[in-house]
């Protein structure tokens, strides 16, 4: 068969962004004798053109220090990394010409005006004056801060400032968005708006890469998302597969008065739903400081077991399973500092 | 780019790496924009306090001083004793470059990197963490250059300038003599205030450094006066080489050796500064 070579058939390198494999992140030991820390120990990974691409995990995890790779900001220690088919040791001030970042922290000029933020950094690369001005009015009415322009940064609330950070990284129309924890702090009504325009972008075919520890955050935008757990990827794929692959169809929630041990009676109880091969059967159980997570396809069918097996909980929940039970499932359940 | 600082760099400065170009001017606007609002605050501190200095202790001292038995004690130029003032005020130009460099070089390096986080969006711009380094000492030059100049400008309206001076340019080298003398204090400071996790560091600075320095390096009387044991540890201070050069060429009594060998000795302390800059924000700025 003829090789046909299609002219909308972009090359290979255009369908993955941004590639990873076996990359580590050590720090060297912070004082004479000490341990180096790995917070990256060997990863692999793919963010195609178009898509929102998540990393998952808890504190510690290494998300972080992922992102700052990719942001071509904290140096590679060992492994490949490609971003926009260039290597981040060679080529990183152009890299970055080409990237959005979204800091966990505002990094805002506190004392200056809405506008006055988007020019400095427009400066940082390398964009001309009037060019500058154009995008400001474009995004700070993308943001909807336009309004706002001539307000000095400190009096804004946690919102304006994150939605005045975003429409900053946009200032160079970054192929590529990068956004660490971009709605931690916020109030829902600013999650929701900002989870609209970060939409928006993806919409108009900009590349997203985002960290997060809020599942319903990664459900409602990521396409594609990686569990990271002490500097590795745990599980990879789309929220509904990761449900599928880690998780049942729904999940009982049943809680017990504290500290009267009922709690731990009811497990015992319980066990014997699990593979019980009749009606409310489960297949596996959770227990949580304050409450019993029952997993099985019928949540409702597995209340009536529960009923009937002689455990009578204070309250009962029966809700669809999330990508918060895949996380907790992967993840464990003990407090990360 | 059209930026006209731009300028290529050998890997002596990259260290090694592929040749980019400097992108500091970039970081210079931005600390410029921000000057523009806060400027009327650094009014007093860094121009009115020398200023007041040289009323007070050039006019009014000096009056007592050249009266006294202390009054040819300051040499002579052209055959007539040097006044108090014409010693003191090219001293206190020194000075004013030392005192506007330690100022710029230490709080706002830590606000930029802790406390507004500032160089953590430049350098996820295409600047590098050299591009910071060098914008910000750039920056706090011209600061160190306004001050000056306002204070050399009331030096000469004071009679300080001219009235020392043989004709010619001499004099007014003191100018960017009193620059280098500042930049040979910040280029270094800078380097170091990005490795602070506190500002604990900087008052000491202010109190065990800036004002012994201030009081030690004859700028209000001849080295020669202090006890002998003490004299070199004076002569050795970037202090006393900024004083001694300002105030040679203000009174055009430096000769060409002592010129070199202070600018030397202030130049190598701004090479010395740049090299350990460059790695410090390189380790804080790209960990």
């Amino acid at each position: 068969m003829a090789q046909i070579t299609s002219p909308e058939l972009p090359p290979a390198v255009e369908t993955a962004l941004i590639k990873a494999a076996g990359l580590r992140k050590v720090f060297p030991p912070t004082r004479r004798g000490g341990d180096a820390f790995t917070a990256v120990d060997g990863i692999d990974f793919e963010v195609r053109r178009g898509e929102v691409f998540g990393f998952l995990g808890p504190n510690g995890a290494g998300k972080s220090s992922t992102m700052r790779m990719i942001g071509c900001v904290s140096p590679v220690s060992a492994g490949e990394l490609t971003i926009l088919g260039m290597d981040p040791r060679v080529d990183s001030s152009r890299i970055k010409a080409r990237l959005g970042v979204v800091p966990q922290e505002d990094s805002l000029d506190l004392e200056l005006r809405v506008r006055e933020n988007l020019l400095i950094y427009g400066r940082y690369f390398g964009l001309k004056r009037a060019e500058i001005a154009a995008r400001t009015a474009e995004l700070l009415d993308f943001v909807q801060l336009a309004d706002r322009a001539e307000s000095t940064v400190e009096p804004l609330s946690g919102g304006m400032k994150r939605r005045l950070t975003i429409a900053r990284s946009l200032i160079n129309s970054p192929e590529i968005l990068i956004l660490d924890e971009p709605t931690t702090g916020l109030d829902p009504q600013a999650r929701h708006v900002v989870w609209d325009r970060l939409f928006r972008l993806k919409q108009a075919g900009t590349t997203l890469v985002l960290t997060t520890h809020y599942m319903d955050e990664a459900e409602q935008l990521c396409d594609r998302l990686v569990v990271m757990d002490h500097g590795r990827i745990a599980a990879e794929g789309s929220p509904r597969d990761l449900i599928e692959r880690y998780s049942t169809r729904e999940v009982l929630e049943i809680r017990f008065a504290p500290g009267s041990g009922e709690q731990e009676a009811a497990v015992a109880k319980a066990e014997g739903l699990v593979h019980s091969g009749e009606r409310g059967s489960i297949e596996r159980i959770e227990e949580l400081p304050d409450r019993i997570l029952l997993y099985g396809a019928d949540g409702e069918a597995a209340l009536a077991a529960v009923h009937g097996s002689g455990i009578t909980p204070l309250a009962s929940l029966v809700r669809r399973s999330s990508l918060e039970d895949v996380f907790l499932h992967l993840t464990g359940r003990t407090l990360v500092d | 780019m059209t930026d006209k600082l731009s300028v290529p760099v050998t890997g002596l400065l990259t260290g090694g790496a592929s040749v980019t170009p400097v992108m500091a001017d970039r970081v210079v606007a931005a600390f410029l924009t921000n000057y523009r609002r806060t400027w009327r605050a650094s009014i007093f501190s860094s121009v009115l306090a020398p200023l007041l200095g040289l009323v007070a202790l050039g006019m009014s001292l000096g009056k007592v001083v050249d009266a006294g038995p202390g009054a040819h004690a300051f040499g002579t130029v052209d055959g007539r004793p040097v006044t108090y003032l014409v010693f003191l005020a090219p001293a206190l130009l020194a000075n004013t470059a030392m005192q506007t460099a330690l100022g710029e070089s230490m709080y706002p390096v830590m606000q930029a990197m802790k406390w507004q986080r500032q160089y953590h969006a430049a350098i996820a711009s295409p600047l590098s963490a050299l591009d910071i380094y060098l914008g910000h000492v750039t920056f706090v030059t011209l600061r160190i250059l306004m001050n000056s100049t306002v204070f050399f400008g009331v030096m000469a309206l004071f009679g300080a300038v001219h009235a020392a001076g043989p004709a010619g340019i001499g004099p007014l080298l003191a100018l960017p003599a009193a620059v280098l003398t500042g930049v040979a204090f910040c280029a270094p400071t800078i380097g170091w205030a990005i490795t602070q996790e506190r500002d604990t560091g900087f008052s000491l600075v202010f109190r065990f450094v800036m004002i012994p320095l201030f009081l030690f390096s004859g700028t209000f009387f001849p080295v020669s006066q202090l006890p002998a044991v003490i004299q070199p540890l004076a002569y050795a201070t970037p202090l006393w080489h900024g004083v001694d050069l300002c105030r040679g060429l203000a009174l055009g009594t430096a000769t060409a050796g002592s010129v070199a060998g202070h600018v030397a000795y202030l130049s190598a302390l701004v090479a010395a500064g740049v090299w350990y800059g460059r790695r410090t924000y390189r380790r804080r700025l790209n960990p």
